[in-house]
């Protein structure tokens, strides 16, 4: 109602000077003719200007006195031609009213306070103060006098007038378009939404949550290594085992018996199952040999090997146990060079620490081929590690009981500024693989490295327990990006 | 990997030249060694004492920390860093080094007594004479027994070095087995006479020497090297004699190793002369002593002979990738300290003869001798040929891949789960036993568990045998998260058909049969029974369980095997 007064007022005069008048002359609610201005004015159909103006209102005391007469007034009724006891005047009235009353009625000298009876002094009174509070109640102007004695009084207090002055504004028309907030169903019916203008969206505002599933970051970034090593051609070694025999673990991979990483300080031994019942003995025989005495142009490690220390059951503390097994399989038949690939958890005794938990997830890769050269590791690790977004790599020689030659891989991170280590690598020794019986000739390069460290450069968390067990706040899980490894 | 620390001064005159920081640091990562931690040794009193940051003075000296490779002992001491260094840089040859020709009769001998057999059977001896130390070196000395110890020694049980002033002692020498109670002497550091079962005992509160106890604690005999005046030289492999103790004057040091294991023996105490030699009269010599058994047999140590091995120029070009001429590789060796020579077999292809010193106990095989050749030529050396020709991209490269069924059958389930709403957690595989059992309401059941012998915690006792724990427990530590919280929910029959299996109306494939296991509410819970075989549980989590998990709201809950459809 309001809006089309307005709208259609502008449409013949220049302004609208008072908004305030304006409501008053249309016989309309001024809060809803201001709400209809601001409206208008954001859309730009109207320029308004603010009018501010300070008017005096009743207080709450104000407005008793405008409906039943001031104090003095009152007080001065209850008061018979014949006088009364003050005690029975105070009787009659409120003790506030009284209070009042009793001070301005002997202010106007209207009342004798005698010892006995209290009594009018004048015939008649007029009530001027409820006069001029209705008076401001109606909107009238009073002189500055009275104002000063009903603010003196608390009867009356400033208020700020808003108003507008309105012109047309740009985008006037005498009436307004509609705005659709949604496209129904309806509309395209209808055909309707050809006339429709929609509402503009407020794209600062959050938008309402999507409910749905969610993955965990390291198995994302798990999957795309996996779609990398798909896509170089590697094929996934099975994994799912995590109880491994210490001759699977350590021995058949050459690591000799008194080597460090088998004490208990770093390694899970098994306290049920704790030792392994079967194992290929002829191969372990040469294993034995090996380690023992050499053989297969080595000198071995010259000492007693023993068959007690393999056969206790551990976790495995790496996923090479299962290259290891899959190597002796394929020694097994008349040779296939492979490519083979695998990411999987592995365990280490170690305190658990910002970086370090007693489980993890390991990577990795290896080929077996006749004929390999550490040229063809140093390429394979660019291929791969690029696909990683490490394009830049060198390599630090290292010591590895079952690699030699052996490779620590650093990248150079752009973001610290510096190269870090990143992963090993190496080739296979000839007393690992020629045990198992594979050719002479053949040669195994292979690399590894952590899912996790990636991932946490990747996702920029610093604590691994935020990313990985039970203490992973579910919100991570369900707000971080996608993973663009391989993709980018 | 062993650290060692060396002051960098005292290093940079050994090696013969002064590096900047960032120098040194790209000669260790090309030689394989890392430059670790730079500090001084009054930062490293005060970190240790957490104490504030001072400004370091130009009086201190500056400490490198070095990380060397596990079966370098040659590096375990500023000497042997630096007389690598030295010829990686071209800047030495390999020293010869050399056991005094002396005969059998004037050798100092050790005569070994049977009883030694049943506790530590070998004994070693060397003498380095003349040998001239000062506060530093001898300091290294100690150093680098005690780096030995540790490493290759595996803390004494292997092998446990003892070095003495000869000067002080009267061979011939008897290495015996006794009992406790018939030793007695003045231990090193001690002023007072102790018998060797109180000793024992004295060293239980010995922070250092209680670790090495339980090596002979518990033997009947315990082994002693005595001289001919009956002076104890040392109760191996915990204490020396305080009589026998090296000095900044000693002139003279005998060198024992005691041992299980002959072949590490042999190492430690070649890599103890080979190294100290350098500071004796007669440079890199050293004076044997003639090890005598009970039988009669005897051997004379240390055997310093080179271990000779013949390498085709083929396998280590081959291996490496890189074309490389004889003489190029004999002086890739020589800077490794290898000694190396060109030979031609009969059918006229190259071999290289290579000598490994005593000092190369690392050098096993030809793979090592390649390795040394390509860490010499520079591991990014190689790069530049790779790059330009891409590595061998059919190399082990096969025609078609299959898939590995388990993991892409669980790739696909776990997708089917998020596009049902759920979240994925990647919960511990070990846990406690409580976890795993008690808070499941299976009290005192342990079955089909399997149980880790030497856990650090109780967190690390086994392995769980269903995934309920980590997620219970995920969802404990999540409380504050917004509910629903789904993890798992009746997705069952989801599940089942998008596997391809029928509802479960037919009972011959799959079905839920009513279960009572105490993790559930009785009544709510069932287990999946598929082609007659419990593959799964699902249930209302019993408000016991959810309580011990600290859960406040109502869980269902679902587990299925998936390794039973292949």
């Amino acid at each position: 109602m309001a809006e089309e007064a307005i709208l259609g007022y502008l449409a013949k005069n220049q302004e609208i000077a008072d908004s305030g008048e304006f409501a008053a002359q249309h016989g309309l609610n001024h809060d809803d003719v201001v709400n209809v201005v601001k409206s208008l004015h954001g859309f730009r159909y109207v320029d308004a200007q603010d009018i501010k103006r300070e008017t005096w209102v009743l207080t709450d005391e104000g407005k008793t006195y405008a409906a039943s007469g001031s104090p003095e007034v009152q007080l001065f009724l209850a008061i018979p031609p014949e006088g009364i006891p003050l005690e029975e005047l105070q009787k009659k009235l409120d003790p506030l009213l009284f209070k009042i009353g009793r001070a301005q009625a002997a202010k106007n000298k209207w009342v004798e306070m005698g010892k006995q009876l209290v009594s009018r002094k004048v015939q008649h009174v007029d009530d001027t103060v409820k006069d001029l509070l209705l008076q401001i109640e109606g909107g009238k102007v009073i002189n500055q006098d009275d104002i000063k004695v009903l603010k003196g009084r608390k009867l009356i207090a400033t208020q700020t007038w808003n108003g507008y002055s309105v012109r047309k504004g740009p985008e006037y028309a005498p009436q307004r378009k509609k705005f659709a907030a949604d496209l129904t169903r309806e509309m395209l019916q209808s055909g309707e939404w050809k006339n429709l203008e929609f509402k503009e969206y407020n794209f600062n505002a959050k938008g309402q949550p999507i409910e749905g599933g969610h993955l965990h970051p390291l198995n994302k970034v798990r999957h795309q290594l996996r779609m990398i090593f798909l896509q170089m051609g590697f094929e996934e070694m099975p994994t799912d085992r995590f109880v491994e025999s210490s001759f699977w673990n350590f021995d058949a991979l050459f690591q000799p018996q008194q080597h460090p990483a088998r004490d208990s300080h770093d390694t899970f031994y098994m306290k049920v199952p704790a030792i392994t019942k079967e194992l290929p003995e002829d191969y372990v025989e040469r294993v034995k040999r090996v380690h023992e005495s050499g053989g297969y142009g080595s000198r071995g490690y010259e000492y007693d090997w023993n068959r007690d220390e393999a056969i206790k059951n551990l976790l495995r503390t790496h996923t090479t146990a299962i290259s290891t097994r899959m190597l002796y399989l394929l020694a097994q038949k008349p040779f296939t060079p492979k490519r083979y690939f695998s990411i999987d958890r592995v365990f280490r005794n170690e305190a658990v620490d910002r970086t370090h938990l007693a489980e993890f997830h390991q990577i990795e890769g290896l080929i077996c081929d006749k004929g390999l050269t550490l040229g063809d590791l140093i390429g394979v690790l660019h291929d791969f590690f690029s696909r990683l977004g490490m394009s830049k790599l060198r390599f630090k020689p290292a010591y590895n009981p079952y690699t030699e030659p052996s490779m620590e891989i650093f990248s150079y991170h752009e973001g610290f500024g510096k190269w870090v280590e990143v992963g090993n690598s190496g080739m296979f020794r000839p007393e690992m693989l020629l045990p198992m019986g594979l050719p002479e000739d053949v040669r195994v390069i292979a690399w590894g490295l952590s899912l996790e460290r990636p991932t946490m450069i990747l996702y920029g968390i610093n604590n691994i327990r935020d990313l990985f067990g039970h203490k992973v706040d579910l919100g991570l899980i369900k707000t971080n990006p996608i993973c663009r490894l391989g993709v980018d | 990997m062993p650290t060692i620390s060396v002051g960098r001064d005292r290093l940079f005159a050994a090696i013969g030249k002064t590096y900047t920081r960032e120098e040194f640091e790209g000669l260790c990562f090309r030689f394989g060694i890392e430059l670790d931690d730079v500090s001084t040794e009054k930062a490293i009193i005060r970190k240790e004492k957490h104490l504030e940051e001072e400004e370091d003075g130009d009086d201190e000296e500056v400490l490198y920390k070095i990380e060397v490779p596990a079966n370098r002992y040659d590096l375990l001491c500023l000497e042997g860093i630096a007389q690598a260094l030295r010829i990686f840089n071209g800047l030495q040859e390999m020293p010869t080094y050399k056991v005094v020709n002396i005969s059998r009769k004037s050798m100092i001998k050790m005569h070994v007594k049977p009883e030694t057999s049943s506790i530590r059977p070998y004994v070693l001896c060397a003498v380095l004479r003349g040998i001239k130390f000062d506060e530093v070196t001898y300091n290294s000395f100690i150093d680098l027994q005690d780096k030995l110890h540790q490493n290759i020694c595996r803390r004494r049980t292997l092998v446990a070095i003892g070095t003495h002033d000869l000067d002080t002692l009267h061979g011939p020498f008897t290495y015996e087995a006794l009992p406790p109670s018939s030793i007695n002497f003045v231990p090193l550091k001690q002023e007072k006479n102790f018998r060797a079962d109180e000793l024992m005992g004295f060293y239980k509160s010995d922070l250092k020497l209680k670790k090495f106890l339980h090596i002979i604690e518990n033997s009947p005999v315990f082994p002693v090297i005595y001289d001919y005046k009956r002076t104890v030289l040392s109760l191996p492999p915990i204490i020396n004699g305080a009589h026998s103790a090296i000095t900044l004057k000693t002139k003279n040091v005998f060198i024992e190793c005691t041992a299980t294991d002959l072949t590490k023996a042999k190492i430690v105490l070649n890599t103890v002369v080979t190294t100290f030699s350098e500071y004796c009269e007669r440079k890199f010599e050293i004076e044997p002593v003639e090890v005598i058994y009970s039988d009669g047999k005897s051997v004379v140590y240390p055997d310093l002979s080179f271990y000779n091995m013949e390498v085709p120029l083929s396998y280590i070009t081959g291996a490496i990738g890189v074309p490389l001429e004889a003489d190029e590789v004999t002086s890739l060796l020589n800077r490794m300290q290898l000694c190396a020579k060109q030979s031609v077999s009969g059918d006229c292809n190259s071999n290289i003869t290579v000598s490994v010193p005593p000092t190369r106990n690392d050098v096993l095989h030809p793979c090592d001798v390649m390795e040394d050749v390509a860490i010499a030529y520079g591991y990014n050396n190689i790069k530049d040929i790779t790059i330009a020709k891409g590595y061998n991209v059919s190399k082990g490269r096969a025609v078609s891949l299959k898939p590995l069924r388990l993991e892409e059958f669980s790739h696909l389930i776990r997708l089917e789960m998020a596009m049902c709403g759920f979240t994925e957690v990647l919960s511990f595989i070990l846990c406690s036993l409580n976890d795993n059992f008690a808070m499941l309401n299976h009290e005192g059941d342990s079955s089909n568990a399997v149980i880790i012998e030497n856990p650090r915690s109780s967190e690390n006792e086994t392995a769980r045998t269903s995934l309920m724990p980590g997620i219970l427990k995920t969802i404990g530590q999540n409380k504050a998260h917004p509910k629903p919280i789904k993890i798992i929910h009746g997705l069952v029959e989801r599940i089942m058909l998008v596997i391809g299996l029928v509802p479960p109306d037919d009972n011959t494939t799959f079905y839920l049969k009513p279960s009572d296991d105490p993790e559930f509410v009785m009544g709510t819970q069932a287990s999946i029974i598929y082609k007659g075989k419990r593959i799964g549980t699902s249930g209302i989590v019993h408000p016991e369980v959810l309580n011990k998990f600290d859960i406040p709201d109502p869980c269902a809950y679902f587990e299925l095997s998936i390794q039973c459809f292949f």
